[in-house]
């Protein structure tokens, strides 16, 4: 399994795979992530012709036509744009990815599947090892690194006080993410430290978040209101009793469930509470000295210019 | 046996007498309350072969029932009821009837898994829970749960056009399930949303809604997914027709 814990190293250019929901509600992560590469002097080459990754229903059908449609992604980036990294934004979109590079190097029945439907399409066939899926968080990691982000930072952070929230799909489960948890430097699947490394090294104080990997029902975020809003309301709730201006987000699906039900907390329960949204990205950003309106932070449903006023970071 | 712990024991399982006479013996008052005694006979040999026939589900013959997917489940921190190790436990004995008790819950997981994440024996519990829901509604023992209606409307427009457009989801899914688009938290949040939004992006939004994302060559995929499908679920058909029969 070495081989497939190892980060490709040369990241400068890699496949973008924005997935259904930055075309939608996670536009202004899109736009951000998008201005960041340029500043960053980072190739992001979008996956042509990408389909969905089916999110978090398509594999309650059935769990092989999730990963077909996974493969069918990771394929095209292999075979057609000859590029070996593909990066994704969006929790959803990574786990998915990930989920199906495992299936397919551990499961015969699930490479069986595919092999065929790739025929009856007339895709190549996706092999194990062929791309190497990676997260944003990853990708800045990596390809810039905490040191060279000090360097970058034009105006800090500092005085804003972060909660970095990972959500569900960015570590779990564990089996699928073979890098994760591999010691020094790799990311942990308990304790995920990736955007807290990230936003430190842009000044940013971040707080002691025990919810950074708790769920915010975003599955059922339409089918289950009033679930969601109550493990929302216990992320909001948590992050401002650690005394977060804050909560930093990576994942679009994580991101718009907060502040739906943030809002809806307020207008049904009637409990308000004060914590933004943004998306690391914007944040970084803003450090970086790209203008609120180019990292979209007036698209965000979250209204957080005031604070960011306040902060004196715009 | 007098029972102490009265509370742990369903209310239909207990006997009480107001004066109760054994062997000569006055057990009347706090002595005189018993467990009905009851044998269970109303065993599904099948029910596990049934529930791993649907997707997610294929994996849960592996369950040691050690309780850790129970321990870290998120809603099971909501509701004590939710018990994904339990159901686990009944559908293996085949205890179809006593499963049925909890039935109107088991669709509310909410995916994170935390369960699978932990769980040493790779049962996918997670995807039990689906493939239980998926269980009830196809023996007719619930009506789809509104977390499948939203999951038929995401498949279906993947499968029509390999792209999903959230707006339609929302519309569709909203019409589906009965429920009015008017909710006063969502017209909040749209306007909160439309505030922000430059017009241009606007206008791009505007548009997704008449001319639908798509992914270009779809057809031999659709078709591909289709066949898929369908030969996935003749077989569950199969399974469950046959079981009904014997």
């Amino acid at each position: 399994m070495s081989d497939s814990t190892h980060l490709r190293d040369d990241l400068d250019t890699v496949a973008y795979y924005p997935g259904c929901a930055l075309e939608g509600s996670g536009h202004a992560y899109n736009r951000s992530t998008k201005r960041l590469a340029r500043k960053l002097g980072l190739k992001l080459v979008e996956i042509d012709n990408w389909n969905c990754c089916g999110a978090m229903e398509v594999k309650n059908i059935d769990p092989d036509i999730q990963n077909y449609l996974s493969v069918r992604n990771m394929s095209i980036a292999k075979h057609k744009m000859g590029l070996d990294v593909v990066m994704a934004p969006c929790n959803g979109c990574y786990h998915n990815l990930k989920k199906a590079e495992h299936d397919v190097t551990h499961r015969e029945d699930t490479r069986e599947t595919l092999k065929k439907m790739a025929e009856k399409t007339g895709q190549p066939e996706y092999k194990s090892g062929d791309v190497e899926t990676i997260h944003a968080l990853d990708w800045i990691k990596h390809a810039i690194g905490e040191k060279n982000i000090t360097g970058k930072v034009k105006k800090s952070l500092a005085g804003l006080k972060i909660a970095n929230y990972y959500g569900c799909m960015y570590t779990r489960p564990r089996h699928i993410f073979p890098e994760k948890d591999q010691g020094e430097g790799s990311e942990s699947t308990s304790k995920p430290h990736f955007m807290d490394d990230l936003l430190r090294a842009a000044g940013a104080e971040i707080v002691d978040f025990p919810l950074k990997t708790a769920c915010c029902g975003g599955a059922h975020t339409l089918s289950d209101c009033d679930t969601s809003t109550q493990l929302v309301l216990n992320i909001l709730q948590a992050a401002e009793a650690c005394g977060a201006d804050v909560i930093a987000t990576e994942c679009p699906t994580c991101h718009s469930g907060l502040e739906m039900h943030q809002v809806r907390a307020q207008e049904t329960l009637n409990i308000k509470t004060q914590p933004v949204m943004l998306y690391f990205t914007q944040l970084l950003g803003l450090a970086f000295g790209i203008s609120p309106r180019q990292l979209g932070i007036h698209e965000n449903i979250s209204q957080s210019m005031g604070l960011l006023r306040q902060k004196g970071l715009v | 046996m007098p029972i102490h712990e009265e509370s742990l024991i369903r209310p239909e399982n207990l006997r009480k007498h107001d004066e109760l006479n054994i062997d000569d013996v006055d057990v009347s008052g706090h002595w005189s309350t018993f467990i009905e005694s009851r044998a269970v006979s109303d065993y599904n040999e099948q029910l596990e072969q049934e529930v791993a026939a649907f997707p997610g589900g294929a994996f849960i013959h592996r369950c040691w029932q050690c309780g850790a997917c129970t321990n870290s489940c998120t809603v099971n921190a909501i509701n004590p009821d939710f018990n994904p190790r339990y159901w686990i436990y009944l559908v293996r004995l085949g205890m179809e009837q006593e499963l049925l008790r909890d039935k109107d819950i088991i669709w509310q997981c909410v995916s994170c898994h935390k369960c699978t994440h932990v769980c040493p024996r790779d049962v996918e519990p997670e995807g039990v829970m689906k493939a239980l829901s998926h269980w009830l509604e196809a023996k007719g023992h619930t009506p789809k749960s509104q977390s499948q209606h939203f999951d038929e409307e995401f498949y279906q427009q993947v499968l029509e056009t390999g792209k999903i457009e959230e707006g339609r989801i929302v519309r569709n899914f909203f019409n589906r399930t009965g429920q009015p688009l008017q909710q006063p938290w969502l017209i909040r949040m749209v306007k909160n949303m439309i505030r922000g939004l430059p017009i241009l992006l606007l206008t791009r939004m505007g548009l997704a809604t008449l001319f639908r994302p798509k992914t270009k060559d779809w057809s031999k995929s659709k078709a591909s997914i289709e066949e898929l499908i369908e030969m996935k679920e003749s077989a569950r058909k199969q399974i469950l027709e046959g079981n009904k029969s014997s």
